[in-house]
């Protein structure tokens, strides 16, 4: 009797046993798909999203200059089949322009700061510091965004447009765009350098790991060919880490491109090609939440779907940008 | 160093004059050079400085035992709607995105040779790009409008979740790799199921790393701003409860919008807001710090 009991009592533990077993790996396969589908509703729901201003703007109006809701107090007109308020167009080119000068200029400033203060904190702070001092810089990751914008807003601004642009319109005067007038401190010029403190640790993180991945074996003939610190650092240092600064330097544009919060706070909000290197523009993010409160008074659902037609373009060229980091990246760490 | 320098210089060695002033010239060179890398690092903690400066200059005279007791009032009064909103967004988008996050961590850690793992893993390194912005337009096409939830409370968590899933699944990957292969191997030998390795010897022994990841997502949903605007909305109120149909108010929401209004008590509120997610930001991320390196160091 008493082996009859085990008998059942072993069937039963390992049917419960096989059963959590499938459980688990059914659950595991469950979890496996949920980014996949993720990445794939975002697609779809923001193409469903667009799909009628998609189909009214064809693709032209990534190249034409003309962003007009209508007018919000006229009969909604059919036009090619779509109901639209009257004198309605959605251009986004100085949108592009906007976006990629901004997130440019970004990194005309992170990246070399950045690595430049990555080979400080690596090859100059000792190392039982190091970790605390790199904070210092890696710390500028942890203040969100907005309150990068309120900083832009109330030091960055009337800083820099009092002090700082005039000189430099005054200096760099003779290059086209960099002259007068300065104006009022929102434009480009800050964005870029409100960004570029965004985009840097990331920049400092990466290249500073990719530092200390260099063989010491080399670095080691490099000082018994008596070169000097900085020389071993730029010259084999450096060399091997070129791939990660890549990676990382387009990681970074991935980041300014679809920065919202701190570009809408200093940026200006312009509808047009900014005039010189000083003055407002609007990017593509800081645009969509700009304008979101005049899209909802479109009783056509246009507007909106004209600024999710924008979040597909960031959607597009952050994944195509990111991308291109990772692999990058991942080929440095393998 | 120099005396060592000028002893072998005056004992032996023939050192050519040209050679000498060459070497003179490329310690210039280096100095210099260390002193642009230096200016660099000293200029980026300077905005670091500064911004912790000019929020906490701004917001601590702004403080008030007004601000956590009264909720806003047009562009005045206190805070006790917005804290509450953060705290109840934040909360719930970890509520959420935690058991999914880890759970794609461990598949993504405990099968790593498939290739679907790697696959997955690229995608959660490339969700990881995807602007903030363009995930609040999926919030509000999908759940808002979608589903007519509105702006509300559900609806942002979900959006934000969305957002930091990548990274707790990141970090519970690289927790549960760094675990030593033996660990993995007795449990098996011992006829452990996949579940039982995972669930009582895998996780508990990195229970810290796995939790920094959580800290982080906390942190980096707090801060957020973008994708709730089109997801939450805003109220003046404090939250009645309701998961749908009912915007909430945050503090990001009163930084972005309430320092662009022409009044002193909209400015404090603005900066008040900012001090005080930026405090909790930067507290949550130091000490996620300070656990990670207590653990490398047991």
């Amino acid at each position: 009797m008493s082996a009859a009991v085990i008998r059942t009592v072993n069937q039963r533990s390992r049917a419960a046993r096989s059963f959590k077993r499938t459980a688990f790996s059914v659950l595991l396969r469950g979890f496996s798909l949920i980014l996949p589908i993720t990445l794939v509703g975002l697609f779809v729901f923001l193409i469903w999203g667009s799909w009628p201003v998609l189909q009214f703007n064809g693709l032209g109006f990534l190249v034409s200059n003309d962003w007009n809701l209508g007018s919000q107090y006229g009969t909604p007109t059919t036009v090619g089949g779509h109901m639209v308020l009257p004198g309605a167009s959605y251009g986004v080119l100085f949108l592009i322009f906007g976006t990629v000068a901004s997130s440019v200029l970004a990194l005309l400033f992170a990246v070399p700061v950045g690595v430049m203060a990555a080979m400080f904190v690596a090859e100059i702070i000792p190392e039982g510091i190091r970790d605390m001092v790199a904070a210092i810089v890696e710390l500028l990751a942890a203040v969100p965004s907005v309150v990068f914008g309120l900083w832009g807003y109330v030091v960055v601004i009337p800083v820099f447009s009092h002090y700082v642009y005039p000189v430099m319109a005054n200096v760099l005067g003779f290059i086209p765009g960099f002259g007068q007038p300065v104006g009022a401190g929102y434009g480009l010029m800050t964005a870029g350098i409100v960004l570029a403190l965004m985009v840097v640790p990331i920049i400092t993180a990466n290249v500073r790991e990719a530092i200390s991945a260099v063989s010491r074996g080399d670095v080691e003939a490099g000082f018994a060919l008596g070169a000097t610190r900085f020389e071993v650092t730029r010259k084999i240092i450096l060399p091997q880490t070129h791939r990660a600064i890549i990676g990382v330097t387009i990681l970074g544009l991935g980041r300014a491109l679809g920065e919202t919060m701190a570009v809408l706070m200093v940026c200006g909000n312009a509808l047009n090609i900014p005039g010189n290197i000083y003055s407002p523009v609007s990017t593509m993010a800081a645009f969509i939440v700009s304008q979101l409160d005049s899209a909802l008074q479109d009783p056509t659902g246009m507007a909106v779907a004209s600024l999710t037609e924008i979040g597909l373009i960031l959607l597009i060229v952050g994944l195509v940008v990111n991308a291109a980091a990772r692999l990058l990246l991942w080929q440095v760490r393998e | 160093m120099m005396s060592m320098d000028s002893a072998s210089s005056n004992t032996g060695f023939a050192v050519p004059d040209g050679l000498r002033g060459r070497y003179r010239r490329r310690r210039v060179y280096s100095a210099l050079g260390w002193l642009i890398c230096g200016t660099s690092f000293v200029v980026l903690g300077l905005a670091l400085l500064d911004i912790l400066f000019s929020i906490a200059a701004g917001g601590f005279p702004a403080l008030s035992t007004k601000l956590f007791t009264q909720p806003t009032q047009g562009v005045s009064g206190g805070l006790l709607n917005a804290i509450e909103g953060t705290l109840i967004l934040t909360l719930g988008s970890v509520l959420i995105s935690g058991p999914i996050g880890i759970g794609v961590g461990i598949y993504t850690s405990e099968k790593r040779d498939h290739f679907f793992a790697r696959v997955v893993r690229f995608m959660s390194d490339v969700l990881v790009g995807v602007p903030s912005i363009v995930l609040g337009l999926f919030g509000y096409i999908t759940m808002v409008v979608g589903l007519g939830w509105h702006f509300s409370a559900l609806a942002g968590a979900i959006t934000l979740s969305v957002m930091v899933t990548p990274y707790i699944a990141r970090t519970t990957e690289l927790a549960l790799i760094a675990l030593p292969g033996s660990l993995r191997e007795s449990a098996y030998a011992l006829g452990a199921s996949e579940a039982s390795v995972v669930f009582r010897v895998l996780l508990p022994s990195c229970t810290g790393r796995v939790l920094t990841g959580l800290l982080l997502a906390m942190a980096l949903s707090m801060g957020e701003t973008a994708p709730l605007i089109y997801t939450v909305g805003w109220s003046n109120y404090t939250w009645d409860g309701h998961l749908t149909h009912e915007p909430l108010g945050y503090l990001t929401y009163v930084i972005w919008s309430f320092i662009n209004e022409p009044f002193q008590s909209a400015h404090e509120l603005a900066f008040a807001a900012a001090l005080l997610i930026t405090a909790f930001a930067l507290a949550i991320t130091l000490s996620s710090r300070l656990i990670f390196r207590y653990l490398d160091k047991r």
